[in-house]
């Protein structure tokens, strides 16, 4: 007998999947609804912690719905989340990849591409808002971000010294 | 390191070489992969040029799902059929998946430390400006063409402020912005 969580898992995440135009930095809005505001899977703070966890992980930004999935069901939820996010549209990608090479060029393939482009910039700022909504509690915590914004924007600093200055003054209490 | 041309031979001969170039793509980054998968899909291992690099990122930013993993689901297929597909995939998953539930459990059984939760939640403030950061990079190329910024500021409204299901988001917005620069690119032509 499969725990009915985990098809749930596998359903909304194998959904999830098939919306994920542009990275899932741009599906992190939809993951917040469903998960925080229609399951109750999570709490608001929850799910910023599971942010803030994958991004401290090194590998793809995706590992939040693993996160999501272990705190939901453990090894098997995280596997399973993982899994259905990756496995149907790898598979609808490995069809796909055979006929795509046949359209290069073709106007309507740059067409798709012109249009997709802000759709997706949209979609990753609306995953800024609502991660900020999410994680920050407060004007210095408003101000961290903000001031991440604003350095790696203005700089070629690696991401992760980002983290990292941001753990240690989290740590001994500054932010 | 040069950006030559590629040598001939430098096709990875095995999936066990599929599997452990992504495993280094997996292990490189953090919050994010691909830069480091052009790294070494490009530069390290030579296994495409930079244009074969740029049109393999193209169709796997355009499919649904993690653009990384429908990157090694290509370059796998390219070089190793099926089988290289599953090798890249697994490479590239494998060892992130485990480091990150460690890191989840870890969180769990010292989460009553203050230290603790002040240090992750300031990663999540910085973390979050990042993403903001990308977001804001992205639509850099946009600025100067108005209909492109109308759009991405409807995406933003509808998913960030009205919390519109990202579905019918997408079924209003994709099919519109690709009509908008279909029919500029025709107008552009004639």
């Amino acid at each position: 007998m499969i725990p009915p969580v985990l098809i749930e898992l596998a359903e909304q995440f194998g959904l999830l999947s098939f919306l994920a135009i542009g990275g899932v930095n741009a599906l992190i809005p939809e993951i917040h609804r469903r998960v925080v505001d229609l399951e109750g899977w999570m709490t608001n703070a929850e799910f910023a912690q599971a942010f803030a966890i994958s991004q401290a992980s090194p590998g793809p930004n995706m590992l939040i719905v693993s996160v999501i999935g272990w705190k939901v069901f453990g090894f098997l939820g995280a596997l399973v989340a993982t899994l259905a996010l990756c496995v149907p549209t790898s598979v609808l990608t490995f069809a796909i990849a055979h006929v795509w090479d046949r359209f290069r060029g073709a106007p309507l393939r740059a067409a798709i591409q012109r249009g997709l482009a802000p759709v997706t910039v949209g979609l990753v700022l609306a995953s800024g808002y609502v991660l900020a909504r999410a994680a920050d509690d407060g004007w210095i915590a408003y101000g961290l971000t903000a001031a991440t914004a604003l350095l790696a924007l203005n700089t070629r600093w690696h991401p992760l010294w980002f983290l990292a200055v941001a753990g240690a003054l989290g740590a001994l209490g500054i932010a | 390191m040069s950006e030559a041309s590629r040598p001939a031979g430098t096709a990875p001969a095995r999936a066990g070489e599929l599997f452990l170039g992504f495993m280094q793509v997996g292990l490189s980054g953090f919050g994010g992969v691909l830069p480091f998968a052009r790294r070494m899909l490009v530069e390290e291992r030579r296994w495409l040029d930079e244009r074969e690099f740029t049109e393999v990122l193209s169709l796997s930013q355009f499919l649904p799902g993690p653009n990384i993993v429908n990157v090694a689901v290509i370059v796998g297929n390219r070089f190793r059929g099926p089988f290289g597909s599953l090798a890249a995939c697994l490479g590239l998953m494998l060892m992130p998946f485990l480091i990150v539930l460690a890191l989840a459990a870890l969180y769990n059984r010292f989460d009553s430390l203050a230290a603790v939760r002040g240090a992750t939640a300031a990663v999540s403030s910085a973390a979050t400006g990042l993403v903001i950061a990308t977001g804001l990079k992205m639509a850099r190329p946009l600025v100067g063409t108005g209909w492109q910024v109308v759009i991405a500021l409807c995406g933003f409204v509808a998913l960030a402020i009205a919390r519109v299901p990202l579905l019918w988001a997408l079924l209003v917005l994709a099919p519109l912005a690709v009509t908008i620069a279909w029919v500029i690119r025709d107008g552009a032509r004639r």
